[in-house]
């Protein structure tokens, strides 16, 4: 049975389906310019359940679940669900968390670096050119035999987890829904205001998630890898898919009357461009030595790798130390601590590039 | 004689780097490589493509792959 979605067309078209629908989930009630993003909606979950206290930023997105769910769906269906893990786990965790932490002083994953230029957020550019910097830097690494080792195939059960975590949260959400005005029901916390009270309906969130995470498990859709073969080997197959998304998205944002060009009041953005760019090398890196932007990590995760479970994890951690201590930016700039955590990240990430190498240089 | 490039159980882009250095390196006219998912199936088939080697045959075997690589 050929697969459509990993073609040079099935990616292109997939990449679109991703920027319309992200557009969509914006129109129907997500944050401004973030549709979907994959660093932003773990952070919201981290929120959720409590793992951090800001209370603007809390929200068990659907979209995230559904992402796993629907790459777990999609690899069974097609038989590509293999149960892998042990490729240095904890050194997955660490860069998940240092990704987490990059992402969160430039605002966003690559996804919405996207989504933001593709709103006119020109700030967004700075981001682009510092996730192409970290990517490029890791593919010095790459090039110099850079290797976390191999993952052998795991339990079933074991590939399962993630997607349980995931399924567990949703019913956490199906049974503590939020009580409009109340920031906290039960269990979960939910914004009351800010980022993390703008929400598409939840059935629409998870129906646009499970999409998603059909399509993009399918074409293994990566930002990340998109980049990094272009530099690495000079593909664009990936970059295809990165193309029509910001098309798209730009396309489907003029028809919803959500295009508005600029660097100021850029909804859930500053305009630190040193920083916008810097936090994006440290996420670039972290993603590339990684093996794959925080999207694909959650479709690998599906698709039964624990060691992409592992680095979604750290992510979600990352995401409650960045609001704990005082890493992520807001609209009005870096946090109080988010220059060292940058700088704390990118001399971890280098290290951990020229320490895990195979042969010996 | 084939050259063999064991890529089983190894994570993107490994695959893919491992091929295309064997490739370089190589003095046989015909590659073998072994992966066990379907997207390293794929990723090693487009990426020998370019480089002036031809995928002439992928034998599943099993969960794995057996591609077989042949120069020119």
């Amino acid at each position: 049975m050929k697969n459509f979605f990993a073609t040079r067309w099935g990616v292109i078209a997939v990449g679109a389906i991703i920027g319309i629908l992200a557009a969509a989930l914006q129109k129907l009630g997500n944050p401004g310019n973030m549709g979907i993003c994959v660093a932003c909606f773990e952070r919201d979950i981290a929120g959720a359940v409590g793992m951090h206290r800001a209370s603007v930023v809390q929200y068990m997105r659907p979209e995230i679940i559904g992402f796993v769910l629907g790459s777990l769906a999609a690899a069974l269906v097609a038989k590509d669900f293999r149960p892998r893990a042990g490729s240095s786990p904890i050194t997955r965790f660490v860069l998940g968390a240092f990704a987490m932490i990059g992402a969160l002083v430039f605002l966003g994953c690559p996804w919405r670096a996207i989504l933001r230029l593709a709103g006119g957020d020109l700030n967004a550019i700075f981001g682009i050119l510092g996730l192409i910097a970290g990517v490029w830097i890791g593919t010095l690494f790459l090039k110099k035999g850079y290797d976390l080792g191999p993952a052998p195939k795991t339990y079933s059960s074991a590939g399962f987890i993630l997607p349980g975590i995931m399924l567990f949260f949703l019913l956490l959400m199906l049974i503590y829904p939020q009580i409009p005005g109340v920031p906290k029901n039960g269990v979960l916390f939910y914004s009351v205001k800010g980022p993390g009270a703008m929400h598409a309906p939840v059935l629409i969130s998870i129906i646009a998630g499970l999409v998603v995470g059909i399509i993009a498990q399918r074409s293994r859709f990566c930002t990340m890898g998109a980049f990094r073969d272009l530099i690495l080997f000079r593909q664009t197959h990936l970059f295809g898919g990165v193309i029509t998304l910001l098309l798209f998205a730009f396309l489907s944002n003029l028809v919803f009357g959500q295009f508005h060009v600029g660097f100021e009041g850029q909804p859930v953005a500053h305009t630190q461009a040193v920083w916008n760019f810097a936090g994006m090398v440290l996420a670039g890196l972290a993603f590339a030595l990684a093996g794959g932007c925080p999207g694909r990590q959650l479709f690998m995760a599906g698709e039964g790798d624990g060691d992409a479970a592992v680095f979604v994890l750290g992510m979600i951690v990352g995401a409650a130390f960045s609001h704990n201590f005082g890493l992520a930016s807001s609209p009005k700039g870096v946090g109080p601590h988010g220059i060292a955590a940058v700088f704390i990240g990118l001399a971890v990430c280098l290290t951990i590039g020229f320490t895990m190498r195979k042969r010996a240089k | 004689m084939a050259e063999t490039v064991d890529a089983r159980g190894l994570s993107c882009p490994q695959p893919v780097l491992d091929t295309m250095k064997t490739l370089s390196t190589t003095s046989e006219t015909e590659v073998k490589v072994l992966v066990d998912t379907e997207a390293s199936k794929e990723n090693v088939s487009r990426a020998v493509q370019g480089k002036g080697w031809k995928v002439k045959e992928i034998r599943e075997m099993g969960e794995e792959y057996h591609l077989i690589l042949d120069k020119g």
